[in-house]
């Protein structure tokens, strides 16, 4: 696979006669690519080869002593039962498999509808209305990024005890303590709200705060009312932020397994759990391996939509 | 607070509705109600931590309840403490071992990508971009788990979990932050320096190292601090790459004694990886703004600060 991009370099590139095409006359073929074949090598190698591997584990056996997968690299002698077995729980009846997929689908949903909505509420302040605040606001809505995901989620672990300070704060007014923690979905949802909302409201503050004020001032100038400007103007020109956001913030929650692990029970497992199990537990190799590659199936299509849509907007950018 | 701060999201969308006459009546006014929505998201994202980081100066057991003020969790308990246990501790040095070695791999090696595809142009250069952005959005446990099953079977021989894999491992997951940070730089540098450079004499290698590589300084440090604080908070790869106890770096401790019985001395361990993540931004931002002046607008200071 390195000698087949390796050798690509071969063909005339189309960008450098579209920039002058001066450069190529001052060093040598080789040179630049010289700095990116290291790279290169290294993504191919702990980047695509692992995925390959996936696929041989998937469809390879166990060793039926050790309880150790052993991968079939040849694909000839790929065997889809695996696959097939752990594709079919899904739909089975077996509700061990398919609870925490929907749950998945039903949290990762409405924990990006509250992101959206909270988001998009504290971007369109901080864009337009902080002021003299706009520094302060921006440094204290990144911050969070800067705190170990585990840390956040451990500090609201705390805080949710029986005995911690938010049943405390409930008992003021006289409501009973909660039990946050024994398999709540609404913890849950809370947490993976919490933990993922600042991928949010960043690529929405980004987008927002390139629209111009003259194009809002042109929209009520031309007599469309404050909802309408919001609704033809800020809106649509908000969309690639709510897009990117989305995508990025519901990328890792589909993977995630410590939340829950963290703020629910096996009652609010979600499909990162069922990975998280199957890679720990011996003799369930090709199992980890098939339910990878769903979960790469699940994310795909939203991946390819972000990486095709930052590609178009550096490229409009450049 | 606690109780307003948890209900926050789910009281927005009702609340919205009833003051967007005076919010849409006047766009360019003060909007009150986005205020309080803004300041109190702030308070909620942030309080919680900043208690956790309270309790571990707790003088008793519990992380829920006050029981007074001491250092026992940092250093006095003889056998708890963050200091004192020798898990913990190890896990402290594993942490700073794994982010320093992270950095000292992915910068140059992200540094040269960047530079390479900017300048090569081309197919091939825009497919192992895209390869690059790709290994950027893949949800991190995908990534984990396949290098899990590379580093036992394909590779079974050659790579030993533990901190081989996990740098191997974080490696691969930051390399793609130089590589942006660096790239969005350059495009904003252009290559008429470096022609200058060669018109007047310098061979490529020069105009590279005399002018190239010091007006991308500010990059490289940033991309330094960022890869740096992202590994320390790192836990999916390390976790799945970690051999055995003494492998495992503070953020995995966190995760395994948050499901038993954690002591305050995790809210100190928790509280040393947010000091190393912090001061290492701080640090990059101070001279990120010393070195490009005040023209820190371009990409390169956004995508590290966070808007990407």
């Amino acid at each position: 696979m390195a000698s087949e991009t390796v050798e690509t370099p071969k063909e005339p590139p189309p960008r450098a006669a579209a920039s002058g095409g001066r450069r190529g006359a001052w060093y040598p073929r080789w040179y630049w690519p010289s700095f990116t074949i290291p790279g290169l090598i290294w993504l191919v190698v702990f980047f695509v080869l692992p995925f390959y591997v996936v696929l041989s584990v998937a469809f390879g056996t166990v060793d039926p002593l050790f309880r150790l997968p052993i991968p079939v690299y040849q694909p000839w002698w790929w065997s889809f039962d695996t696959f097939t077995d752990t594709v079919g729980r899904f739909y089975e009846g077996n509700r061990i498999y398919l609870d925490p997929l929907l749950r998945t689908l039903v949290y990762v949903a409405v924990a990006s509808f509250i992101c959206l909505v909270l988001g998009y509420a504290v971007a369109y302040y901080t864009a337009r209305h902080a002021g003299k605040w706009r520094g302060l606001v921006l440094i204290l809505l990144i911050s969070p990024l800067w705190i170990s995901y585990l840390m956040r989620v451990y500090a609201w672990q705390s805080l949710l005890q029986p005995d911690g300070y938010i049943n405390d704060a409930l008992g003021i007014f006289g409501i009973a303590p909660i039990t946050w923690l024994a398999g709540n979905p609404v913890t849950v949802i809370l947490g993976l709200v919490y933990g993922y909302i600042p991928f949010m409201i960043l690529p929405l503050f980004g987008f927002l705060d390139r629209i111009p004020q003259s194009v809002l001032e042109a929209g009520r100038d031309l007599g469309a009312s404050p909802y309408r400007t919001f609704r033809r103007i800020t809106l649509p020109m908000s969309k690639p932020g709510i897009l990117a956001g989305l995508v990025i913030m519901s990328l890792p929650m589909f993977g995630d397994y410590y939340t829950n692990d963290l703020l629910g029970t096996e009652r609010t497992s979600m499909y990162g759990n069922l990975v998280d199990l199957a890679v720990g537990t011996a003799g369930q190799g090709p199992e980890a391996g098939a339910l990878v590659l769903i979960l790469i199936g699940l994310v795909l299509v939203p991946m390819l939509y972000y990486l095709r849509a930052t590609r178009r907007a550096s490229e409009g950018a450049a | 607070m606690s109780e307003a701060t948890l209900s926050r999201p789910a009281a927005v969308p009702q609340t919205s509705a009833s003051t967007r006459s005076s919010w849409f009546g006047n766009p360019w006014g003060k909007p009150r109600f986005l205020k309080v929505v803004t300041w109190g998201y702030i308070v909620w994202s942030l309080t919680p931590v900043l208690i956790a980081i309270a309790f571990s100066f707790n003088a008793g057991r519990s992380r829920s309840t006050w029981q007074g003020f001491s250092m026992r969790w940092w250093y006095q308990d003889p056998f708890d403490s963050l200091w004192t246990n020798p898990a913990l501790r190890q896990a402290m040095f594993q942490t700073f071992r794994l982010s320093i070695l992270t950095v000292l791999v992915a910068v140059p090696l992200g540094t040269a990508f960047a530079i390479g595809i900017d300048r090569w142009r081309g197919r091939p250069a825009n497919s192992s971009n895209f390869l690059m952005l790709f290994s950027f959005v893949m949800p991190e446990i995908i990534l984990g788990v396949s290098l899990l099953l590379l580093f036992t079977s394909l590779l079974e021989n050659f790579v030993n979990l533990g901190t081989t894999a996990q740098v191997l491992g974080l490696v691969t997951f930051q390399l793609s932050y130089p590589v942006i940070i660096v790239r969005a730089r350059l495009l904003s540098i252009g290559p008429e320096f470096e022609e200058a450079a060669m018109d007047l004499g310098a061979t490529p290698t020069q105009a590279l190292r005399k002018v190239l590589l010091p007006m991308l300084g500010p990059a490289i440090l940033a991309s330094v601090a960022l890869v740096f604080a992202d590994s320390v908070d790192n836990f999916v790869t390390v976790r799945y790459l970690s051999a055995q106890a003494p492998t495992e770096p503070l953020s995995v401790k966190i995760y395994s004694a948050a499901r038993s019985s954690p002591t305050p001395a995790v809210n100190a361990a928790a509280t040393v990886m947010l000091i190393a993540t912090l001061s290492a931004i701080a640090i990059a931002w101070v001279f990120y703004k010393r070195v490009s002046g005040n023209r820190g607008e371009d990409a390169g200071a956004s995508v590290t600060f966070g808007e990407l």
